[in-house]
């Protein structure tokens, strides 16, 4: 009894892996369509966004078995990725402040 | 790591804290080359994040319009063009890969070698298919349109830096995955794993958890590709 609880600890029923399999396929044909039907806008980045981080999410998950894992490892690899998203964030800021300096001395000029 | 009972660990932020403080091995019931693996893919993280960071602040900041992707790596299919059809394709196969890999990483959890290898091998291939894809469209871009890392005809010109270096460096991981997958592979079907024989460069020995190391080099690479593919080409 002991013995197959250990296992189950490190093996998984073979319908998880399809499923997500199946998802990754389904969001990924979602993520082409959006190119497709060519969406423009907030519309476009909300959709490329969202399959985007389902899919990371899913395969980090499920296909690396962070979902399985003790927290000490996921915190350790969570962490540090979210300080990589506050930095894309500031880095937005940065470069609509630099194409705005652009056009601003190009346009108005400067001393 | 046999001899630890996890189910009587606490679980949670508690089990973290535990865990960390437990003047042992933080990473309890990990493999110490599992956790060195993510270790390194995290370190992998930050190089790619740092080109996907300055490529996107690039293309905010240019004020020439930057080449439409759509338009750029669409293929001709039956004498009209369809936009990204390539790189569709490309992302299809890679995630089957990923998921045939996923499924030798479960072969190999329950030691069934034929059915490991098997897969193992289907995701060699696939990986293989996806480098030809992509030196298929290198080559269109470089000897038919005219792509260079300084100059491209469809707008601004830092378009082909980036998209050589983040491809490249994307496509260089995929290769090297692709060759420790054929080694693999070949390792399984002798039952290395079985007799835990040792490797070359290791005197440890060899181990149905390396098949576990592999799959999560190759689900990161995967996972870089969902990240390019989002930002590269549908932006």
């Amino acid at each position: 009894m002991a013995e197959a609880k250990k296992e189950q600890t490190t093996t998984h029923k073979i319908g998880i892996y399809l499923w997500i399999w199946g998802l990754l396929f389904v969001l990924s044909f979602f993520s082409y369509m959006v190119d497709w039907y060519n969406f423009q806008g907030l519309l476009r980045w909300t959709l490329i966004l969202i399959f985007m981080f389902l899919k990371a999410g899913l395969i980090m998950a499920f296909f690396m078995h962070l979902f399985w894992e003790r927290y000490a490892l996921v915190n350790v690899l969570l962490w540090p990725m979210t300080a990589i998203a506050c930095f894309v964030g500031l880095m937005v800021a940065e470069g609509k402040y630099t194409v705005f300096s652009r056009m601003f001395y190009f346009f108005v000029g400067g001393a | 790591m046999s001899d630890l009972n996890l189910d009587k660990l606490p679980g949670g932020f508690k089990g973290m804290s535990t865990d960390i403080g437990s003047d042992q091995t933080a990473f309890k019931g990990v493999n110490w080359g599992k956790a060195m693996m993510w270790i390194f893919l995290l370190s992998d993280t930050f190089i790619f994040s740092c080109f996907l960071i300055s490529y996107m602040k690039v293309r905010a900041s240019v004020v020439e319009p930057w080449p439409y992707p759509s338009e750029v790596f669409a293929l001709e299919f039956m004498g009209a063009p369809v936009p990204l059809l390539l790189i569709a394709i490309m992302t299809f196969v890679l995630i089957t890969s990923s998921g045939t890999m996923a499924l030798a990483v479960k072969y190999g959890y329950e030691k069934n070698k034929k059915m490991c290898g098997w897969f193992v091998l289907l995701t060699a291939i696939g990986g293989l298919t996806f480098v030809g894809m992509q030196a298929f469209e290198w080559s269109k871009l470089i000897f038919h349109e005219g792509v260079r890392p300084w100059a491209n005809p469809f707008g601004a010109e830092q378009f082909g830096a980036f998209f050589f270096m983040i491809t490249g460096f994307h496509g260089t991981h995929v290769s090297i995955g692709v060759i420790f997958l054929f080694i693999f592979a070949r390792k399984v079907f002798k039952g290395d794993f079985d007799t835990g024989k040792r490797g070359y460069f290791t005197t440890m020995k060899s181990d149905y958890v390396a098949i576990e190391i592999l799959g999560l080099y190759w689900h990161f690479v995967d996972l870089v590709w969902v990240f390019i593919f989002a930002f590269f080409y549908l932006w």
